[in-house]
């Protein structure tokens, strides 16, 4: 058919319902139009170099040449809370039921660098993820899992080179060597001052951690994915799709400008590089968002930083669910969400996944709701079908040109991010939160008005009983937490300590050393997390944000 | 009134999550009250010199990490001690059911989980505030 048709076509179907149309009632953020046509999508003269085949530039149909075909995605629950022993049993009942990767979650204390014993820790040790103070946790936290069998994600970003550095040491002892060791650590500061706020540094010595993490990893830890650049939390605190991949890989962009500039050679680190995206409620924005996204990751890589290496434009990404979107009402019905969102994750291609149970928005889950959560990918990889082609979407005229837009408005917000001068400097002028913080509250005052519904909260309500059977912490946890520390720390030897943390010191002040060996032997002689970044916190200082709401 | 009701909307505990303490700030000054955000990391000391420092109205705290229990009464109890009788302290976040009623005895006026309208916390301070 040609477009003259198609577009007389179009022309009689839209006359045709122009007075149904007018008589429906209005409802809230639908797309443009109603209906997509060929006319909405680029020819196929563009076929080859904007969509192309899996496993080719510019990747829109995926990173690896036969995706779900070859296996599926890596089904990685993140977890952990209370005591390293605690998490420790959880992580071996989830590999038990068919996960196939750890994700560590670190409590807040770990996250921004305090020992458990620190009067700022307390009421927080062990709530929101497991409790590390030193080697000693982390080698309860991996006790019978084979570091050389498992990959391990861990959440943790501007301490992250000192929980790398523990996880090398754990790997020592068993006799896994550190070239064999697979996972990822999250190391993404930027999103941190922009979105989720366990920042420590500021931002100049929290850029050289990371690309010092980089240059060891790319030397002596090759398999590890140094970061998890992340549009996840951006999402969460309450972007659009459009600004969750723009952001994000404007801050990707600035971890590769800092990498060359501390003289790294952009093939040698860059195919290391991953990305966390959200699986959000709007199925097929969700789609179009993952495919837009490897498309611009793959011509930033190869157009601004002249990558040669496939591997190196490929965006390789980790999948999370929307726990933002999870709701305390009715929370059997947060089981369909994850369902969909899982469904948007898959047919968007991700490496990996974690989908969120059930009663997230009230506490953190019990084992019989992460059982489901890990049951609802099972399902989706086993039974639905969605994983049996490659990008099934592909060719629909709504998501070609979806995946199309949101290119498109990923790029404006990269163009002004660049004028603003990259994304460290929009973050320090408050631009990137501020943006963020517009759309959070748009989003609130959409539901508030009705424009936009989210069942069982401002449409369908019923009346429930109080949720039962949650999963708590006691505080006996951050106790006995602190009582193993002070135990741990009569034993060790305490010389070796100060030596080692006096030696990181000097090499903090000397900015041409990479840290990262000097981490490493401070953590093998059992100094404490809060013991070396108290070091770092001495020399570089702390991080202040400024809030204009 | 003749005074605007001056609000310190605050953070206490390590928690980084505030888009809802920002959604919260800006819905209150929307309905015509003053606000202040701590922004994050406040210890409950901090909270309660803020409090009197700005001479605000009402206190309230947004907490997601499940460190309510220890950190609300907390600052409960700062801001009394300092004479602030008439400040109305109110919560919110991921706060199981089970919780509210021991923060309540504590003396937190109302706690507001996840799915509260913005306009319902307008509502509870204008209709609380002695």
């Amino acid at each position: 058919m040609s477009n003259e048709k198609i577009q007389a076509g179009l022309e009689k179907y839209n006359a045709s319902v122009e007075k149904t149309v007018a008589k429906f009632p209005e409802r809230g953020n639908l797309p443009e139009q109603r209906l997509y046509t060929p006319l909405d999508v680029k020819g196929v003269d563009s076929y080859a170099e904007e969509i192309g085949f899996p496993g080719m530039y510019p990747y829109t149909r995926g990173v690896q040449p036969t995706m779900y075909r070859g296996r599926f995605w890596t089904m990685r629950m993140y977890a952990g809370f209370s005591t390293a022993a605690e998490s420790n049993k959880r992580y071996r009942y989830l590999i038990e039921s068919g996960a196939t990767g750890l994700s560590c979650a670190f409590d807040l204390p770990t996250q921004i660098g305090y020992d458990s014993d620190d009067p700022i820790s307390e009421g927080e040790v062990g709530k929101v993820g497991v409790a590390i103070d030193s080697l000693a946790d982390m080698e309860i936290l991996f006790d019978q899992i084979d570091l050389g069998k498992v990959s391990t994600s861990m959440t943790i970003n501007a301490p992250a080179s000192v929980l790398l550095s523990m996880y090398i040491a754990v790997a020592e002892k068993q006799g896994v060597p550190a070239d064999q060791l697979k996972g990822t650590i999250q190391n993404d500061i930027l999103k941190e001052y922009a979105a989720r706020g366990t920042y420590i540094f500021p931002p100049r010595p929290s850029m050289r951690l990371i690309t010092n993490i980089f240059e060891y990893c790319s030397k002596n830890v090759p398999k590890w994915n140094t970061i998890s650049i992340s549009g996840y939390h951006i999402r969460e605190a309450g972007s659009t799709a459009s600004q969750e991949i723009a952001f994000t890989i404007a801050d990707g962009i600035a971890y590769v400008e800092a990498a060359i500039k501390a003289g790294l050679n952009v093939d040698d680190f860059a195919g290391r590089l991953s990305f966390f995206w959200n699986a959000h409620n709007n199925v097929l924005e969700e789609v179009a968002k993952f495919r837009a996204s490897r498309r611009v990751w793959a011509k930033v890589m190869k157009e601004r930083f002249h990558a040669e290496k496939p591997k190196s434009m490929m965006l390789r990404v980790h999948t999370q669910t929307a726990g933002s979107m999870l709701t305390a009402q009715q929370p059997n019905n947060n089981i369909v969400r994850v369902a969909l969102q899982t469904a948007a994750a898959v047919m968007g291609g991700t490496q990996s996944l974690h989908t969120n149970s059930k009663d997230e928005a009230l506490a953190l889950p019990t084992t019989e709701s992460v059982t489901i959560a890990l049951r609802t990918q099972q399902i989706v990889a086993y039974e639905s079908g969605l994983a049996d082609v490659i990008d099934p979407l592909a060719g629909s005229y709504y998501v070609e040109a979806l995946t199309d837009k949101i290119e498109k408005e990923a790029w404006e917000y990269i163009q002004k991010i660049d004028e603003l001068g990259g994304a460290v400097a929009a973050i320090e002028k408050g631009y990137i939160q501020k943006e963020i913080q517009d759309s959070a509250y748009k989003w609130q005052m959409d539901v508030e008005s009705g424009a936009r519904t989210i069942v069982g909260v401002n449409k369908f309500q019923q009346e429930e009983p109080a949720p039962e059977g949650l999963l708590k912490i006691d505080a006996s946890v951050g106790i006995a937490q602190c009582e193993r520390l002070a135990a741990m720390k009569a034993k060790r030897d305490n010389a070796a300590v100060e030596k080692a943390l006096a030696d990181l010191k000097a090499a903090c002040e000397d900015e041409n050393e990479n840290l990262m060996p000097h981490i490493l032997n401070a953590v093998r002689t059992y100094a404490t997390l809060g013991e070396i970044c108290g070091v770092m916190r001495k020399v570089f200082g702390e991080y202040e944000a400024h809030v204009n709401l | 009134m003749d005074k605007p009701i001056r609000v310190l909307v605050a953070k206490p505990g390590l928690d980084g999550h505030d888009r809802g303490a920002k959604v919260v700030a800006r819905a209150l000054r929307d309905a015509g009250f003053e606000v202040i955000y701590t922004g994050l990391r406040q210890t409950p000391e901090q909270i309660a010199e803020a409090a009197l420092q700005e001479d605000v109205n009402v206190v309230a705290m947004s907490i997601l990490s499940g460190a309510h229990p220890h950190l609300f009464p907390k600052v409960v109890n700062l801001i009394r001690a300092q004479g602030q009788e008439d400040v109305l302290i109110i919560g919110g976040g991921v706060i199981p059911e089970s919780d509210i009623p021991a923060l309540k005895e504590a003396g937190i006026a109302e706690v507001f989980t996840p799915g509260t309208p913005t306009s319902a916390i307008v509502d509870f301070i204008n209709a609380n505030l002695k």
